[in-house]
């Protein structure tokens, strides 16, 4: 853990794994849309509406999984002091707001036809929204200070203390009664979805994280690099 | 593809109205938070390869202030 905490090796790693990265993202992505557009089969109740699912659910559980990562990054940093995993929660952030911003949209798309309405004040929704809110209370809050550090600080108490809506989330749809389905893949007794649908949500999600991964290295790369101009900044007038 | 069936795919059978915005909106989304993404990282690195320049050139020069 602690080779991570050297910038310059994290820098190093970024520009190795980018390109990388990039191409299985473009290609994960592309082979998805086409699954999910032209390959897979209409839904014998909800037909072709259904395809929806296929951006909506991936961006759902990436909205979870960018929180994961923004409250453990953020709890790293608090803890240990860790410059590269407070840095790591920062960039993660606008990738989990956009997430989260994305499978309120495209859910509020397949609720209209669907349910009859763009939305309703159930638990899941609710509580999602709330999640796109905490990440936007912690963007603001982290640049809310003169003092970049207290800022920071800040912004990972509140990212701390908001990871309890995580479970609220996951779970909103079996604790409530709600408009919502309940999950139909990452369920005890395995998935109830077909094989056919399987797979395209499979593809989209794997896109996504690795489109999480791709965007949060450069995202960190240019914080690394701004905290070097700063230092530079720093030593030109003082040093 | 056959019009016909280009027509069909585009009609998403009724739904068209519903399903193509959320994947435009989706793929705008995520091509938008790259290309910002990729251009700070551009443009930071300009800055701080321009910031070493100015510095060496500073430290060569004994008259300077630095």
């Amino acid at each position: 853990m602690h080779r991570y905490a050297n910038p310059g090796r994290v820098l190093r790693l970024s520009r190795t794994l980018v390109p990388w990265l990039g191409a299985a993202t473009a290609l994960l992505i592309a082979a998805g849309a086409y699954l999910a557009l032209v390959a897979s089969p209409a839904d014998y109740q909800q037909g072709e509406s259904v395809r929806i699912m296929y951006v909506h659910v991936p961006a759902a559980w990436m909205a979870m999984f960018c929180y994961a990562i923004l409250a453990g990054a953020s709890a790293v940093g608090l803890i240990w002091k860790h410059p590269v995993a407070e840095l790591a929660a920062k960039a993660t952030a606008p990738i989990g707001a956009s997430f989260t911003f994305l499978a309120l949209l495209t859910g509020s798309l397949w609720g209209k036809p669907m349910w009859g309405t763009w939305w309703v004040w159930d638990a899941r929704l609710t509580s999602v929204l709330i999640l796109f809110f905490l990440y936007l209370g912690y963007m603001a809050l982290h640049s809310a200070f003169d003092d970049p550090a207290r800022g920071a600080k800040a912004a990972a108490i509140m990212a701390l203390v908001g990871f309890v809506n995580v479970p609220i989330i996951k779970f909103s749809v079996d604790w409530w009664y709600t408009l919502h389905q309940p999950a139909s893949v990452f369920r005890i007794g395995g998935p109830t979805i077909d094989a056919s649908m399987l797979l395209p949500l499979g593809v989209m999600a794997a896109g996504f994280t690795t489109y999480y991964f791709y965007v949060v290295l450069l995202r960190l790369r240019a914080e690394i690099v701004a905290g070097k101009i700063k230092a530079l900044r720093l030593r030109q007038v003082y040093g | 593809m056959e019009a016909g069936a280009l027509s069909a795919f585009l009609a998403m059978g009724g739904y068209a109205a519903y399903v193509w915005p959320a994947f435009a909106v989706t793929a705008v989304v995520l091509i938008g938070l790259l290309v910002a993404s990729v251009r700070s990282v551009r443009c930071r690195e300009a800055d701080l390869a321009r910031l070493r320049a100015e510095l060496r050139e500073k430290s060569e020069d004994p008259t300077g202030e630095a």
